[in-house]
């Protein structure tokens, strides 16, 4: 599904390299997690594969489903079928949210020639998939995440990938700000679309969510690289005994 | 002071160019009229009031040429269910207009009553324009006065059924057109007026609106959207007690355009707000300029102007608050914000506020800012194109000035006008 090659990417005003040759590869149907200090370039790494401005590429490829997503824009990978789950859910005052989720429902369709969704049926199934996330008909209705609590944004985003259903969905700390129930829910409105079709990349500080989103492979990114790639249990070892002895053990 | 005199002398040679109308019930306003213009000369542009906006085009002799554009979807208001008057550069068309009889209103056309020796329109024909000429001179609605032919008068005096819409059209490259339409509002009725279209290559309009005590005017007008044409207006108002004002206008290209709105607020407890939202983009130089006087008890006013401007459009915005002496708990508000969606635009904003009175709440605000990346981003990696983005976040940016228009369908009427504007410049 996707096919991350040496992938080297630094920021653009200031030369400074982040990604370091980033290999990884995520299969169909397949959950894997990323973890890894502060400043490993978890974050970039997100945002250098759904195309946002102010990274430069250095080298490396990215494929999603054998397609090079590298020189597309922002929206041309979306609707090859990228999701990107924000780690912070942008404000946007005057866009009412259902507006914003149909315009790009419809958009994806419309750019890779299938029928738009009409007004009535993208409203009732809205509004069962906002149900089952507890985002009531008044959150349809505002603007854009404008006076959403944290939890209230992260579940936006999760309906938002629910209504876009894309193949490829990297979640990034999904899970920061958020308390017990709203992780569960958050989580179970995850596990809903998991799907042979469909491939998660979690990016996380913490074991917890992956208690509720099981990962099939964790990855541990430090100083812009995997370092260390295993089962679940990785998972666990770093929740009791941080990175250290990973970072110890690979220099 | 040899500018003064330069532009007393151009007000001269441009009178001595035109013929002027003759007798009736407006004589008196005419003259009077005349004889201001005469003093104050045509505005010049090293004029304080005229400082971002030049005026040569306005004051020139003849007017600059517009090619009329065809434009394929209706009007703006016309689907509406209005009582529908209709001018083509400036002619009315008696056959495009519905029969003016509303039950309430008294309609009239300025040139069907020019001959008339009273009128119920005399105490506010060029008297609330006179009102305005100080502590500004407005030398083109002195001009305007002095000339129009036509225009409507409406005497309101009970709330009508359905608004009135005016409808401009413009079909000839060359025309030059002046209109002067009066608006009584009696005691507690209430009043809609639209106007829309581009009406000629070049348009000197005045509009006064006297609202009694109680009364409600609402008012909602679309410029545009035809790119080479230029355009003066002004709004003259007078609110009674416990009266309520509203006026926004919508403006989409146009050469040259320069909205003036002179409201006083003379009763007690009255609300006067003035609101706009243009989208300019190249050749287009948008100029509002407001003036308000409080002059009575908690009055509330409020200017909101929202301006999108790309490819070295320029807009302008002078907006002033006056609060005089014995206006006691006045409260007003003003915001003019511009959104640059290049570095090539330019927004000149001169917010003033002059008050007398010591117990009151007056702010103002003016913000320029290009397009938030971060949200456009967000709306991108949803799939949205970068274009639809664009407008999208175009039309979140303007939605405030949208949100001053009173009534929901004719705010959408304006909302989708503005969605199909932006489309078509996209496509």
């Amino acid at each position: 599904m996707l096919e991350i090659k040496d992938l080297k990417a630094s920021l653009a005003d200031e030369d400074k390299q982040i990604l370091k040759g980033v290999n990884l590869t995520v299969e169909a149907g397949k959950v894997h997690a990323i973890m890894g200090p502060n400043g490993s370039g978890k974050s970039t790494l997100s945002y250098v594969l759904s195309g946002k401005d102010g990274y430069e590429v250095t080298g490396g490829s990215v494929a999603l489903d054998g397609k090079d997503i590298l020189e597309m824009e922002p929206e041309e990978r979306a609707a090859e079928g990228l999701f990107l789950a924000f780690q912070y859910p942008i404000e946007i005052p005057g866009v009412g949210n259902m507006v914003f989720m149909r315009t790009a429902v419809n958009a994806q369709r419309k750019a890779r020639g299938e029928d738009e969704m009409s007004a009535t049926e993208f409203l009732k199934v809205v509004r069962a998939r906002a149900k089952t996330l507890k985002i009531d008909a008044d959150m349809l209705k505002r603007p854009v995440n404008v006076g959403f609590s944290g939890g209230e944004k992260k579940r936006n985003e999760i309906l938002q990938m629910a209504m876009l259903e894309p193949k490829m969905c990297i979640l990034d700390e999904t899970d920061s700000g958020l308390d017990v129930d709203a992780m569960k829910l958050v989580a179970e409105g995850v596990n809903a679309l998991r799907d042979e079709g469909r491939a998660f990349l979690v990016i996380t500080h913490y074991q917890r969510l992956l208690d509720h989103i099981k990962p099939d492979l964790v990855h541990i990114m430090a100083d812009g690289r995997i370092i260390k790639t295993g089962g679940p249990e990785l998972a666990l070892e770093v929740e009791q005994n941080g990175y250290a002895d990973i970072l110890a053990e690979v220099a | 002071m040899a500018d003064t005199q330069r532009n007393v002398e151009a007000a001269k040679t441009r009178l001595d160019s035109i013929s002027l109308p003759y007798g009736g019930w407006t004589a008196e306003a005419r003259a009077a009229a005349l004889a201001r213009l005469q003093s104050q000369g045509l505005p010049g542009r090293r004029d304080e009031y005229w400082r971002y906006t030049r005026p040569d085009t306005l004051t020139a002799a003849t007017a600059p040429t517009a090619v009329p554009e065809q434009h394929d979807e209706d009007g703006v208001f016309d689907h509406l269910d209005a009582l529908k008057i209709v001018f083509v550069d400036g002619v009315f068309d008696p056959q495009a207009s519905d029969d003016l009889r509303l039950e309430g209103i008294t309609l009239e056309r300025l040139a069907a009553t020019a001959e008339f020796d009273i009128h119920w329109a005399k105490p506010i024909y060029g008297i609330l324009e006179m009102a305005g000429q100080t502590p500004v001179a407005r030398p083109l609605a002195s001009f305007n006065t002095a000339q129009a032919r036509d225009g409507v008068l409406i005497d309101v005096k009970s709330t009508p059924s359905r608004p009135v819409s005016v409808i401009y059209r413009h079909m000839d490259a060359n025309s030059d057109v002046t209109l002067h339409h009066v608006v009584k509002v009696g005691e507690g009725a209430t009043f809609e007026l639209l106007e829309s279209g581009a009406a000629a290559a070049r348009f000197n309009h005045v509009l006064e609106v006297d609202i009694a005590d109680r009364g409600q005017f609402h008012h909602v007008r679309a410029q545009g959207p035809d790119l080479g044409c230029q355009l003066v207006t002004h709004l003259f108002t007078r609110l009674g007690t416990e009266s309520v004002f509203k006026s926004f206008t919508l403006g989409a290209n146009g050469l040259l355009t320069r909205n003036e709105c002179v409201i006083e607020l003379t009763g007690d407890d009255a609300v006067a707000h003035v609101a706009g939202a243009a989208i300019g983009d190249g050749d287009f130089h948008h100029d509002d300029t407001v003036f308000i006087t409080h002059d009575a008890l908690r009055c509330e006013s409020r200017q909101v102007f929202k301006k999108v401007l790309r490819n070295g459009a320029v807009g302008v915005f002078q907006g002033k608050i006056l609060v005089k002496k014995d206006a006691q708990k006045t409260d007003g508000y003003q915001i003019s914000q511009s959104l640059l969606l290049d570095g090539d635009s330019q927004f000149l904003a001169k917010p003033e506020l002059e008050i007398y009175a010591d117990d009151v709440v007056c702010s103002h605000g003016s913000t320029s800012g290009a397009i938030d990346e971060d949200a456009l981003f967000y709306l991108r990696a949803r799939g949205i194109p970068v274009d639809v983005a664009t407008d999208l976040l175009t039309l979140a940016f303007l939605a405030e000035a949208l949100h001053e228009i009173e009534s929901d369908s004719l705010s959408s009427a304006v909302g989708e006008c503005l969605e199909v504007w932006l489309a078509q410049r996209r496509s």
